[in-house]
């Protein structure tokens, strides 16, 4: 009965999404105030639904309810309590629900926070947010409904796909989606900025959280991602170019253009119509995204059943929205032009430049991710673009792009004069590059000109962000927290750059075929077997290796990779054995049984792994520090305070 | 012409040199870098030229994964049903892989026509068939 509940429960909810997008939308169009009015009521029904709908299924998995199909496929009485939870965006159905909801939840984010936004504009971003609810709702009940009935129902589930019975991973799709979809918002600010032929300054200071809370979702969610193919999946590798992997990391290249050029736009006024652009392209990168994952055109690791229905309809969707966006944007945008000009080194043109380049690397990253695709429709031989192809093409716009960021930091508003950033420029320019040298030739001992350039790079980023807090810091002058955020997102890209130098440059990486009591040298450490012995776990059983890591005869640590095969579906998932020394780690996992009392492991060393997942964590936290700033929490509290005196005037 | 226009002139210039640089760059790139993608029965037909490598999709034949005790060292056969193409592999293979399984490996052909593969894929999905063979291959599991 339940099931069904959940069902009836997403046709409310498309219902309600409907009706939110056509009030929302005609509402202000129209100039009929109890239409907008209810465009929030329809939010709040909307998200009432969803969540129903959601804790319905949640429910179905917790209590082994086989007799829905999306449950029997997905999950098994052995199945531990917490995986039975993840087990809702473990395949299509789910997942696409996982995204409905986070929808609702963000909408109803907007329609809370938005109380003391002009009453029509609100309206209209809600009308918007309601067209892609419906469309995502009308999707998932048309060709992928998650309640499905088995009949007669399962003895037991087909369980949840071994690869995603991990920690990591039951939290990577959550975040990474609540990144994806929190494009959405920016995106309806774009639209409804378009609708009222209107975007003063203010549109950028509302728009700016929305955009920045999504893009550190988006950050964490694509590192925890890579995080968890490092441990598991990929044999130590932590990005692969996969088109999965491109489809998550496309919008996250707009969206932070899209963070900059907001900057821009509520500090002078300018590049309007751009933002509104990149506002635009990061949601549709995002949907693109989804299409790529969803429709199975793509071969990926990450790729859940292709159906071509399915392909369809998201292609259509894809195309309704921003076709319908950039149309919108067309009609438009002439009208909100801004003529301010701007010298050529002032910080305005610094950051059209990462904005260029931004966008030039994303594009990249399109043209190699879609090749293959326009390659078999046009008859052609079937390619494959790999690391090759997207390594040094995104380099040349990223390396650009990074030296830019250290000087363009110190840039003025409007003004093109650097000198008086020049001399501490140029000082830590020189700081950096001895860095980059020293650690190059001093500790690694030498051998590449790029690992000096990557590492002195990276160094001048986080050394050029600390000069102006440090100075503000001496003269005694107070530091925003939208200030600090950034500093610390600049240092993360840092952080982030030297690490992925580091592990490109200095990893050192054996295949390796081992009998007990037989020992390898990888990198400096040597690695003994000391042997194998099978261990159960809840669902499983497993191949546990015993492995002792020593350096200069003096042991450092006991390693247990293990290869678990997984009862009900036999698949096999390795977890790696790893040791954290220093920001290095020791690596290695166990691989098959090669006869003659030999197994075949994979071990490798990676330097400065560790800042790899730093890096992009302090990008985060800058995200949510800028977000903090009093500018934004002066506008809740004056909400609280209209509340509170439209309250003392209702008494 | 202002100044400011002359500036604004060469500012819009400069992107126009600087994205058309990158975007030939990119194309030479993408020329130099791309892979192919194989099945058996193209190879069979003799699509490989010479030394190129290539990426080679196809099920792994039953019975055909022959390993040497205690070494490294493997060998299986890519078959879609019409024709194969024997591979070598001296590293560790991936999780999925199995007899019967789709996979995709990475190489170049030998004199013998024995693919020397420096990659293998497996597709982390039991259902998974690698492109073009999909509509060929004996069907083993109803669709979802």
């Amino acid at each position: 009965m339940l099931p069904e509940l959940g069902h009836f429960a997403l046709v409310l909810a498309l219902l309600l999404a409907g009706l939110q997008a056509f009030f929302g939308i005609l509402g202000p169009a129209l100039g009929r105030d109890r239409w907008v009015a209810a465009a929030t009521s329809a939010v709040a029904g909307q998200f009432v639904m969803v969540a129903t709908a959601v804790g319905i299924l949640v429910y179905a998995f917790v209590t082994y309810d086989f007799s829905v199909l999306y449950v029997a496929e997905n999950s098994n009485s052995a199945l531990p309590l917490m995986y039975r939870i993840a087990a809702l965006w473990g395949a299509h159905e789910g997942s696409l629900l996982l995204w409905i909801f986070l929808l609702a939840v963000w909408t109803l984010a907007v329609a809370i926070a938005s109380r003391n936004l002009p009453e029509r504009f609100a309206a209209r971003v809600l009308g918007v947010l309601g067209v892609l609810s419906f469309g995502f709702l009308l999707f998932t009940l048309a060709t992928s409904d998650p309640f499905r009935r088995l009949i007669p129902a399962a003895a037991d589930g087909h369980d949840l796909n071994p690869l995603l019975q991990d920690p990591g991973l039951a939290v990577h799709p959550p975040i990474l989606y609540t990144g994806y979809v929190g494009l959405a918002v920016a995106f309806a600010f774009a639209c409804a900025a378009m609708l009222e032929g209107r975007m003063d300054p203010d549109w950028a200071r509302w728009t700016r959280p929305w955009t920045t809370a999504a893009w550190a979702f988006l950050t964490c969610g694509i590192t925890l991602g890579s995080w968890w193919s490092y441990y598991t999946l990929g044999w130590g590798g932590y990005w692969f170019w996969d088109p999965v992997e491109n489809a998550s990391f496309m919008p996250w290249l707009v969206a932070t253009a899209l963070i900059h050029s907001l900057a821009v736009t509520e500090k002078r006024g300018l590049f309007k119509s751009w933002t509104l652009l990149l506002a635009i392209l990061a949601f549709s990168l995002s949907l693109l995204g989804t299409f790529l994952v969803r429709s199975g055109v793509l071969v990926s690791v990450h790729s859940f059943a292709a159906d071509p229905s399915r392909g369809r309809f998201i292609l259509i969707f894809l195309g309704l929205v921003i076709g319908g966006a950039l149309a919108l944007y067309a009609w438009r945008a002439p009208l909100l032009k801004s003529n301010a000009g701007f010298e050529l080194l002032s910080r305005e043109s610094f950051l059209l430049f990462n904005n260029i380049l931004l966008v030039v690397a994303a594009a990249s990253v399109l043209g190699g991710t879609l090749a293959p695709l326009i390659a078999d429709t046009f008859g052609q031989p079937s390619l494959s673009v790999g690391p090759p192809y997207f390594r040094p093409t995104f380099l040349l716009a990223v390396v650009p792009l990074l030296l830019l960021l250290s000087i363009g930091i110190h840039a003025n508003w409007k003004r093109g004069r650097l000198e008086a950033a020049a001399r501490p420029l140029l000082v830590t320019w020189v700081i950096a590059v001895a860095l980059g040298a020293a650690v190059v030739f001093g500790f690694y001992a030498g051998r590449h000109v790029l690992a000096i350039t990557g590492i002195g790079i990276g160094s001048w980023i986080i050394l050029s962000s600390l000069l102006d807090p440090l100075d503000r810091l001496r003269r005694h002058l107070s530091l925003s927290r939208a200030v600090l955020g950034m500093t610390l997102a600049h240092i993360g890209m840092g952080v982030a750059v030297i690490a992925l130098t580091g592990v490109e440059s200095y990893t050192s990486e054996r295949d390796l075929a081992l009998s007990s009591g037989a020992s390898a040298e990888v990198g400096g450490y040597d690695f003994k077997l000391m042997g194998t012995q099978p261990v159960e776990g809840p669902n499983y059983s497993a191949i546990r290796a015993t492995v002792i890591v020593s350096r200069d005869g003096r042991p450092i640590t006991t390693l247990y990779p293990e290869n678990r095969t997984f009862w009900v579906q036999q698949q096999t998932r390795k977890v790696a054995g790893i040791y954290n020394r220093y920001g290095t780690d020791l690596f290695i996992a166990l691989g098959d049984d090669l006869g003659a009392g030999r197994w075949s492991f994979r071990a490798q060393i990676r330097p400065m792994i560790t800042l790899l997942w730093l890096g992009p964590l302090f990008m985060a936290l800058g995200g949510a520090l800028a977000l903090s700033d009093r500018r934004y929490r002066q506008e809740r509290a004056a909400t609280r305070a209209a509340v509170k005196s439209a309250l003392g005037a209702a008494r | 012409m202002t100044p400011q226009r002359r500036k604004r002139l060469y500012l819009v210039l400069g992107i126009v040199v600087g994205v058309s640089i990158a975007t030939a760059l990119a194309l030479s790139s993408f020329r130099e870098n791309v892979t192919f993608y194989f099945i058996p029965s193209e190879v069979a037909q003799g699509a490989v030229h010479g030394d190129q490598s290539f990426r080679l999709g196809g099920m792994v034949k039953t019975g055909s994964v022959q390993r040497q005790p205690g070494s490294l060292l493997v060998s299986f056969v890519l078959t879609d049903f019409k024709h194969e193409v024997p591979v070598t592999y001296d590293r560790v293979l991936p999780d999925l892989f199995r007899e019967g399984q789709g996979v995709i490996a990475h190489g170049r052909l030998d004199s013998h026509g024995v693919l020397i593969a420096d990659d293998v894929l497996a597709k982390h999905d039991e259902k998974y068939m690698p492109p073009k063979i999909a509509g060929t291959a004996p069907t083993a599991r109803g669709g979802s």
